[in-house]
This record gives structure tokens, C-alpha cells and sequence, in this order.
């Protein structure tokens, strides 16, 4: 693993947008810089076993372009409204998408900040949950939101998009919601469904093996 | 207690936490799953434990002691042990309003159904933490009224030498080290659960007592005089002993505790692996509490001790490894152990560190031995008392020349800052003898400067007030009032600002005389203390060792409700200095220590008599080893099969 240089030596581990406290997330990307050059799925198996339960590693990708944090454009998020109907989330959905902009505040480490979650908002529709409950989770004919937003600064987070559905429609679940982020990633020709961000880094590794190949 | 072993695995109360977690400040705290945490199967195992260190979870998780308790209980394989932190207020509230128990960060399991519920008390001001804690898991807080459902309550720790305050709230209190005392609780557990728990608690109970390995308070009556002071403590009935002794652990290689220290997914205050490399200190500071209750000194070989730090560092990734002991640099090995351990790792991310505060400059070799890559930036030293006067008296044997030639090695070979620890407030002192800390800071400075050729080295003065302990000769001594002692700290900050040469490189860390007053009402007093505790608790008290949650005026209506009955009060216990004579609520709890031996010693203290360390002088009759049938064991060899302490 790699150190910074300095006075005191840190790991160089860089998070990419890392998931807000207290949401769920599938799909988190970290950076870690190596010393020598490691097998991506030994590395994987290592890392995980390492990790606590419920940390998985997906996947490990051999970097081999600079720009990986640039191509995290967007961010997919499921929010599982344990108390509210379908019907209702869908109207608080309607009203955010015809509001022209929808501004929050938010406390940030440089003070109050306004946000406009409607200008980041690239894609939003409502689902009913079908299945029976399990667990804590939702019980069927509950809504569930599923949410694409541009990555801009300040990041929008789930707790900005329910912020901006109370402030059009007044949505107010009296459970937490349960968040949990789905994907990250180029937003694609659509310009709403978000691609791989790795894809890069693994063609050009297909590429090289072709070549090495040839 | 009894029933649940019958019963299947109590429900994790995960499933309701999660749904809090996110209201709440650093959620991370509470969810467990540390690289090394350990979860059994309830249903294999017949002995249940849950460890308690009754602060927040960022202090309670580096602790030594749990982790080692938690590691051993673990390891025996028909019992477990789980872990607990105090919660903070939002989530106590939040627990309240929705119903859910304390709970373990390991299995989220609820604390009352287990077997034995023990906690350890590094200071008294967790002791409010612990009623929070028995209140959420609905156990209730005078032993008197638990039931043959509820767990026992066992203290530990250095607090649990005088338990008398916190009589009420716990079942039992096991004194010094706690690995064979726990195996000894679990196989007393075992056979009484096996049995068919017959008699119940107050069966259970008594056989403890019986055995020795715990005071159990409830077997013991009180009696004042009209006074106040204690006429006399008694056990109930014959066959519970008047006195209960100390756990001494010897051969320390045989117990390499903890083997895969916990690594928290949370920050904690100790971002480093520990290894104990001695317990136990015979240097003699009279105000010294640890260093008086856990003689005699029992050294880790070096052997054990590089075996440790290299298992236990392939065991986690900790890239820090702290030295841990009352006084590290005095380890008899510790040259030759830096040296190799310096050589094991300077081509890695790992660093050592000593927490060592001896005055002398074989600690900076030592020192910079462990900051061969150049991080040299502050180094600690405690004199402790600011006058030589005031050291002879508190046998800290440090003069002043050794201080400044301590300090100019080390700003020679490159360190910019230099740390002092003193206390305010110790037996005897007056305003000129803590006025001399802004001197001899001065002349810190002054050589400082001269040997570095620099202007930007800095010296900070860190002081605490003094709170006199059991089980020490100043056991006896009156505690400074907190006025005098703020008059003091203001009156040294003054003398330190007015130096203009030198003023501005000296910085001053203090804390009001309030919370001292607190501690130690706390550490000296008797069973009348525990409704104060509760008063105090109902009024709202917790993390009382936090000086955002401490609130003194509270603590003071507290005790002048729950005292107003019984002729004593907050100074009779504090600011009142004893005779000879009184009965200590302790006096049937023994250290080790021979009580005749500590008052000589207190005597010897007013008159300014310094006494040696017996590792390097001939024993004089602290009466420990005797009493104890212990002995002093130094570079400890290790002699297939057994291990022998060579006694020097």
C-alpha cells in the first residue's frame, strides 16, 4: 500500500462520493494506491476478508485512466418509504418535477447552503412494493422512489430529495426511510440511465490482452 | 440468570436500533463488527458474559482490561462474552421512547439476558454511566430487589478497590487483575447453573463471597458512630471472610492477552495496538493510586513481548504499537527491547511509542531510538510537583537539575516541544511551591534555547487538582477545596503571562477545581455516597468525566439532598483530613499494602522523607509480597515448562 510523503504518512485511499450516515449502498468506489503491482483478485479476497460483515468487495479494476472520480456523474438512489402509499409518493413526485426549482438548506462545513435538487434531478419515478414484508423492511403497497441525480456541489443526497418532496407536497414519512444507493456512474446517451465507470479501465485491459495476445 | 439458559438466544435488537441510527450522532459506535470481534452460538455455551467499560464507545473500546477480559471469558469454550458502551443522551432518549434495551455491540443481544454483567471502572465518574445502563436494560438498580432473572452485576477496575459507593448498584466487586478472577466466576456460574441453580441468587451469591475471589457487599453491615465515621464493617454471617483480597496475575508470558486486539470501524481516542509490557510500579508516588495497588512489578519478557507486538500486528494493521505500563522506560530489558523492536520496523509504516513519563535522559535515548524516521515533535515528562520540597513529599525523586539536563537532551537532539505534567493541591503545598512551575518552565525555555539555537521550541504546562485515593498514604489527607485550588491555577497562569522573555513559549493546560471535588467524594466515600450517586443520576447526570456533560452544581444539590439526614457532607468527605485511628470505609478490602507501612509512609511524606524503589533496594515491608505470597519478577525467562521469575 502506498503512503503519502510528509511529516506524518497517511494511506492513500481516496472515497468517491462516499454514501451519506445511515444510508445503504451498493455500489461505492474507493481508489487505493499500491506500492507494487497486486493481482486486482487477490486483493479482492484480502480486502474482504478484512472487512466487516455486510462490507463486500464487488470487484477490484486495475486503474488505468486518471479520470475515474470525473466519470461518477450521477448517482441512483432507491428509498423505501415504509408508511407511505404509492398513490401519495407518486403526486409528491409529480409536484417536484413541474416546480421549475426546488431549493433546500443544508448546514455543510461552510455554513448554510442552498441547494436546488430539482436542477440535479435527472430521473425520479414511483414503484409499489409487491413483496410481503421481511424483516424491517417495507410491507407490500408501500412506496418506493427511485431517484437519479446529477453529482454536483454540494452533492444532493436522499435527504435533500425528501427534503425538496416536503417542501412541494408535504411528504413526511413517520418512519426513517431506507435508502440505499444503486449505482454510480457516466450518465449515458439518454441522458438518464447510468452506465459502468469502470468500463474504461476494463477495455483497455481487454485491449492490452489482445494485443499481448497477438 | 437462571432461566434463560432453557430458553433459545434472546432476539438482537438490531432490527429497532437500525431504525434510530440514523437521528442519531456517530451511529457507527454502535453496530459492532470490529476485525476480531467474536460472536458465539448462545446455545453452546452455558456461561454468558457482557463487559461493560461505562463510557462512550470511542473511549471504552481501546480499554486494556475489557478486551483482555473479553479474549480470555472467549476463549473458554462453554462460555461467551460480549461487549457494551454507554450510550450518549440522543440515543438514551430514543431508546426510552421506543423500548430498546441496552444492548451488546457484538450480537446486539440484551444485556439482562446474560449470565454475569461486569464492568470496569478505570474512574469513579462512570459510575452515573452505570445506572443509565442497568436502568435501559431494565435491570434493576439496587441489588436488593434483582431477581433470579437478572444478571450479576460484578465491578472491576482500579475504582472497584473501594466499591462502598457504588454498594448499592452492584452484586459483587473483584479486586486487581481480572483474568483468573473471570475464569473463576465463570466455573462458579457453571456448576451452579449445572446444579440447577439451586437457592437462587442469594445462593450464587454466597458462594462467591465464600470463595474469596469476590466482596460481595450485601454480606457486610456498617456501623457508624454518632459522628459520622465508620465504627465498624462486618460480615453477616461466619463463614463470609472479614477481609477480601486482591487478584495478583504472575508470569506475565503465561497470560499474552490481548493476542487479536479489537480494531474499531469507529475513531477511538487510542488510534494504536497496546502491549502491557509490566504491571505494577514500585517507584513509590505516595499520590500514585496504581502504582500502589498493583505490586509487585511483574515483567513480560522481551521475548514475550516482540512475539506480542508481531502477532498482534499481523492480527490487525494497527501501524501504531504502544509500549503500555505505569512507567515503561523502567522495564529492565526496555534498551535492548526498543533497539530490536526500532530495527523490526523501520522499513515499515509502524511506529513505536513509550507512554512513559520518567524525568531522565535515558528516556530520550529511548526516545529517539523510536523516532529514527525524524518524527520528533513533543516528548512528556511529569515531575508532578513544581517545587523540591513538594517532590520529596509526594517521592516523585526528581530534582530540578535533572529536569533541565532531561529537557536539553532532548532539545538537543532535535525536539521542538516538551510537555510537563503537575498536580495542584497535594498534601502540604502552598501558593510558592506551585509558583515555581512558572519558574522552572521559564528556565526550560531558557536552555532550551540556548542548546537548539532556536526560538520557536515550546514548553506546555499541563495541571490537574489532586484527588487523594485508597489504598495510598495520603488515603488520609485532606483534599485542596476547589476555590483554592482555582486561586492557585490563576495565580500560576499570571506568573507565566507576566514573564515577557518567556511567557509566550509556555503554554498552560488546566481544569477548574470543580469535578476533582466530584472525584473525590466518589473515591473516598462510604456506603451513605451511593444516594448521592442516584440523586445525581435522577437529576440527570452522565459522562460526568466529560466537562460538557459534567455539571458540579448539580452534583453539590445532589448531595446536600440525599446527605441531609446523616451529619456528614460533601467536605467531611473531601476537604476533611483523617486520624489514624478512623475506620476507612475500605479498611476490610485488602491491597496488599500493610495499613501501618502507608501511614509511616504519610508521616514520612509531612516530613519530607524520600523512600526507594525495592526493585533496586532491599524490600522495606510495604507488605505486599508477604501478604499477597507474590514476589518480584524481572526479566522473566522462560523455562519450558514452567515459567520461573528470577527475583533480584
Amino acid at each position: 500500500m502506498a503512503f503519502s510523503s510528509g511529516f506524518s504518512p497517511h494511506p492513500k485511499i481516496s472515497y468517491a462520493n462516499a454514501a451519506p450516515t445511515g444510508t445503504a449502498s451498493e455500489a461505492e468506489y474507493v481508489e487505493i494506491a499500491v506500492v507494487e503491482r497486486v493481482d486486482p483478485q487477490g486483493l479482492a479476497a484480502d480486502l474482504d476478508a478484512a472487512l466487516p460483515p455486510g462490507l463486500d468487495v464487488v470487484e477490484v479494476v486495475e486503474v488505468r485512466t486518471s479520470d475515474f472520480a470525473d466519470r461518477l456523474q450521477a448517482s441512483g438512489w432507491r428509498i423505501e418509504l415504509l408508511d407511505i402509499p404509492p398513490e401519495q409518493a407518486q403526486e409528491a413526485m409529480d409536484a417536484l418535477w413541474s416546480a421549475e426549482s426546488v431549493e433546500v438548506s443544508r448546514r455543510t462545513k461552510s455554513g448554510m447552503r442552498s441547494i436546488d435538487v430539482r436542477a440535479a434531478l435527472v430521473a425520479g419515478g414511483v414503484e409499489e412494493q409487491t413483496r410481503p414484508s421481511q424483516g424491517s423492511g417495507p410491507a407490500a403497497g408501500c412506496a418506493i422512489l427511485r431517484v437519479v441525480v446529477r453529482q454536483v456541489t454540494p452533492t444532493v443526497r436522499p435527504d435533500d430529495i425528501l427534503a425538496a418532496l416536503r417542501s412541494v407536497a408535504g411528504l413526511s414519512p413517520a418512519v426513517p426511510p431506507q435508502v440505499t444507493r444503486e449505482a454510480q456512474g457516466p450518465l449515458g446517451a439518454d441522458g438518464v440511465t447510468i452506465g459502468d465507470p469502470l468500463e474504461q479501465d476494463r477495455e483497455n485491459r481487454a485491449d492490452e490482452a489482445a494485443s499481448t495476445g497477438a | 440468570m437462571t432461566t434463560t439458559s432453557n430458553l433459545g438466544a434472546p432476539e438482537s435488537v438490531f432490527g429497532q436500533l437500525e431504525q434510530v441510527l440514523p437521528l442519531v450522532a456517530k451511529p457507527i459506535q454502535y453496530v459492532g463488527g470490529e476485525v476480531n470481534s467474536v460472536i458465539k452460538e448462545w446455545s453452546d455455551t452455558s456461561v454468558r458474559w457482557v463487559l461493560m467499560y461505562p463510557d462512550a464507545y470511542e473511549v471504552g473500546a481501546p480499554n486494556q482490561g475489557v478486551q483482555i477480559l473479553y479474549e480470555v471469558i472467549n476463549g473458554v469454550q462453554d462460555a461467551l462474552a460480549e461487549r457494551t458502551y454507554a450510550v450518549w443522551p440522543d440515543l438514551e432518549a430514543l431508546m426510552r421512547e421506543r423500548g430498546i434495551p441496552q444492548f451488546t455491540v457484538d450480537a446486539h443481544r440484551p444485556v439482562r439476558s446474560f449470565d454475569v454483567f461486569g464492568l470496569s471502572f478505570a474512574t469513579e465518574l462512570g459510575y452515573t454511566n452505570m445506572l443509565t445502563a442497568l436502568d435501559l436494560a431494565g435491570i434493576p438498580l439496587h441489588a436488593v430487589d434483582r431477581t433470579d432473572d437478572d444478571p450479576l452485576v460484578v465491578a472491576g477496575g482500579h475504582a472497584a478497590f473501594n466499591p462502598e459507593p457504588i454498594a448499592d448498584f452492584i452484586d459483587a466487586a473483584v479486586l486487581g487483575d481480572g483474568e483468573q478472577a473471570a475464569l473463576t466466576i465463570t466455573d462458579l456460574v457453571r456448576d451452579f447453573k449445572a446444579e440447577g441453580s439451586p437457592g437462587g441468587r442469594g445462593e450464587l451469591l454466597l458462594r462467591l463471597a465464600r470463595s474469596g475471589v469476590a466482596y460481595v457487599p450485601s454480606f457486610y453491615d456498617v456501623e457508624y458512630l454518632p459522628d459520622g465515621r465508620i465504627r465498624r464493617v462486618i460480615p453477616r454471617n461466619a463463614d463470609i471472610p472479614w477481609r477480601v483480597a486482591k487478584h495478583t496475575v504472575m508470569d506475565l508470558d503465561d497470560w499474552d492477552y490481548p493476542r487479536a486486539p479489537l480494531v474499531p470501524l469507529a475513531e477511538t481516542v487510542h488510534e494504536r495496538m497496546s502491549v502491557e509490557i509490566f504491571r505494577g510500579c514500585t517507584r513509590g508516588c505516595r499520590f500514585c493510586q496504581a502504582g500502589m495497588i498493583t505490586r509487585p512489578v511483574r515483567e513480560r519478557s522481551k521475548a514475550g513481548i516482540e512475539s506480542m507486538v508481531e502477532r498482534g500486528l499481523s492480527a490487525t494493521g494497527f501501524e501504531e504499537v504502544g509500549l503500555l505500563s505505569l512507567s515503561s522506560a523502567d522495564h529492565s530489558e526496555i534498551a535492548p527491547l526498543t533497539t530490536s523492536l526500532a530495527d523490526c520496523y523501520t522499513d515499515s509504516q509502524v511506529s513505536l511509542s513509550l507512554p512513559s513519563t520518567r524525568v531522565d535522559a535515558f528516556n530520550v535515548d529511548l526516545a529517539n531510538e523510536l523516532s529514527r524516521n525524524g518524527r520528533r515533535s513533543g516528548l512528556t515528562f511529569a515531575p508532578e510537583g513544581g517545587s523540591e520540597r513538594l517532590r520529596r513529599v509526594i517521592n516523585k525523586q526528581v530534582s530540578e537539575e535533572d529536569l533541565i539536563r532531561t529537557v536539553t537532551t532532548a532539545y538537543s537532539a532535535g525536539w521542538r516541544q516538551v510537555k510537563l505534567y503537575f498536580m495542584c493541591g497535594l498534601p502540604t503545598e502552598t501558593d510558592e511551591d506551585v509558583l515555581q512551575i512558572a519558574r522552572m518552565a521559564a528556565e526550560v525555555i531558557r536552555v532550551g534555547r540556548e542548546v537548539s539555537g532556536r526560538r520557536d521550541i515550546r514548553c506546555t504546562v499541563s495541571i490537574g487538582g489532586f484527588v487523594p485515593k485508597p489504598h495510598t498514604p495520603f488515603q488520609w489527607a485532606a483534599q485542596l477545596d476547589h476555590e483554592t485550588t482555582d486561586a492557585r491555577l490563576a495565580l500560576l497562569r499570571d506568573a507565566i503571562r507576566a514573564n515577557r522573555e518567556y511567557g509566550k513559549s509556555i503554554g498552560l493546560r488546566y481544569h477548574d477545581g470543580k469535578p476533582g471535588i466530584v472525584e473525590g467524594l466518589l473515591s473516598r466515600g462510604d456506603r451513605r455516597v451511593g444516594a448521592v450517586i442516584e440523586q445525581a443520576w435522577r437529576d440527570g447526570a452522565r459522562f460526568d468525566g466529560w466537562s460538557e456533560h459534567f455539571d458540579y452544581d448539580r452534583w453539590m444539590a445532589a448531595a446536600d439532598r440525599a446527605l441531609a439526614e446523616t451529619g456528614v457532607d460533601v467536605a467531611w468527605f473531601t476537604t476533611r483530613e483523617r486520624e489514624h485511628v478512623e475506620v476507612l470505609p475500605w479498611d476490610h478490602l485488602d491491597s496488599g499494602l500493610d495499613r501501618e507501612w502507608l501511614w509511616e509512609d504519610w508521616q514520612d511524606a509531612v516530613e519530607e522523607v524520600e523512600v526507594e524503589d525495592c526493585r533496586w533496594t532491599p524490600c522495606f515491608d510495604c507488605g505486599v509480597c508477604d501478604q499477597m505470597g507474590t514476589h518480584i519478577q524481572i526479566a522473566p525467562v522462560q523455562i519450558a515448562p514452567a515459567t520461573i521469575g528470577v527475583r533480584e
